[in-house]
């Protein structure tokens, strides 16, 4: 089976409340040394067999574009694995 | 003026702004299924609040892809009123008919209280029957009510008066401190550049009788009500 990994995130400048309280609770833990924490979502999208690797890229990345991330506050990326269990 | 209500799985202010819009002010009203394929001749469109989809995702972004929402949207681009009131103003934004986003409020927290509210033009469809700068009283009940707009299209949200509502002190100070959610500008309520479609966080249809600690959410029905009568 094919599978789109893909992740979610606020665009770098874009307040990441969720992050910045993580990131609180960090300091507090001792963690000092972890400068920023920034919280996204990764999703999966399993394709069925019948498409190419650049069917799936091409439709992982219009369904990035139209439903999974909001392009006015969101970045995405994704990695495309083959024959993935 | 014949409303149409849309109910998603997951609204739940329809019943709200139905007997608002029937019992108080007197208009015809009537749910349209989030599934309908047609308006059923509605005259004006509210989007409710709740939380369509159970916010998966982002808010509003999956109910924006029910059917009943291309209409909305071609009813939109006619130049016909359509009201998001919470949920439903950040459907209007994923849908594009608004622009900008919802990030979660700056405190994490879901804030649910009154607040007030500065009418910043009294000239739209929504707010005619208010005064320039007059301070409304109405709850907020929201998560994701912290409005954001890329830098480069703020100036012109603003030149085109598409500012309604902004969060104020009692006085009618737009202040930091007045601001629940970290709403760039204050913003509680916008309209689109043709001034047709409104979206607003705050709930009108919760302050629309004495008993409920405020009236001040009918002049936002009457305005429109008045607007297309």
């Amino acid at each position: 089976m094919a599978k789109a990994k893909v992740y979610v995130y606020l665009k770098n400048g874009i307040l990441d409340p969720q992050g910045k309280a993580t990131h609180h609770i960090l300091t507090t833990m001792n963690f000092d040394q972890v400068k920023e924490v920034r919280v996204g979502k990764y999703i999966t999208l399993d394709f069925s067999d019948q498409l190419s690797r650049q069917e799936i890229e091409q439709q992982t990345e219009q369904i990035c574009r139209k439903l999974l991330a909001n392009p006015i506050i969101e970045d995405y990326n994704f990695d495309i694995e083959l024959n993935s269990k | 003026m014949k409303f149409g209500i849309v109910v998603f799985p997951g609204s739940n202010c329809d019943h709200d702004v139905y007997d608002v819009l029937k019992r108080n002010l007197h208009q015809e009203v009537q749910f349209l299924w989030h599934k309908n394929s047609d308006l059923a001749e509605s005259e004006a469109v509210v989007l409710p609040g709740g939380f369509s989809y159970g916010d998966y995702l982002r808010t509003g972004a999956i109910a924006r892809f029910s059917p009943i929402m291309k209409e909305v949207v071609r009813f939109a681009k006619h130049g016909r009123p359509v009201i998001g009131i919470c949920n439903g103003f950040q459907i209007l934004l994923e849908t594009g008919l608004l622009p900008g986003a919802m990030l979660r409020n700056r405190r994490l927290r879901f804030i649910c209280k009154f607040v007030y509210l500065k009418v910043e033009n009294a000239d739209s469809t929504f707010s005619c029957r208010c005064r320039q700068e007059q301070v409304l009283k109405m709850p907020i009940a929201h998560n994701e009510g912290n409005y954001f707009l890329e830098s480069e299209k703020r100036e012109e949200l603003i030149a085109n008066h598409q500012v309604i509502l902004r969060y104020c002190d009692p006085a009618g100070e737009i202040t930091e401190d007045a601001n629940p959610n970290g709403s760039w500008f204050n913003i509680a309520g916008i309209t689109n550049r043709q001034g047709n479609v409104f979206g607003l966080m705050p709930h009108p249809e919760r302050a629309s009788e004495g008993l409920l600690g405020s009236e001040d959410g009918r002049l936002i029905f009457h305005s429109l009500i008045e607007s297309y009568s």
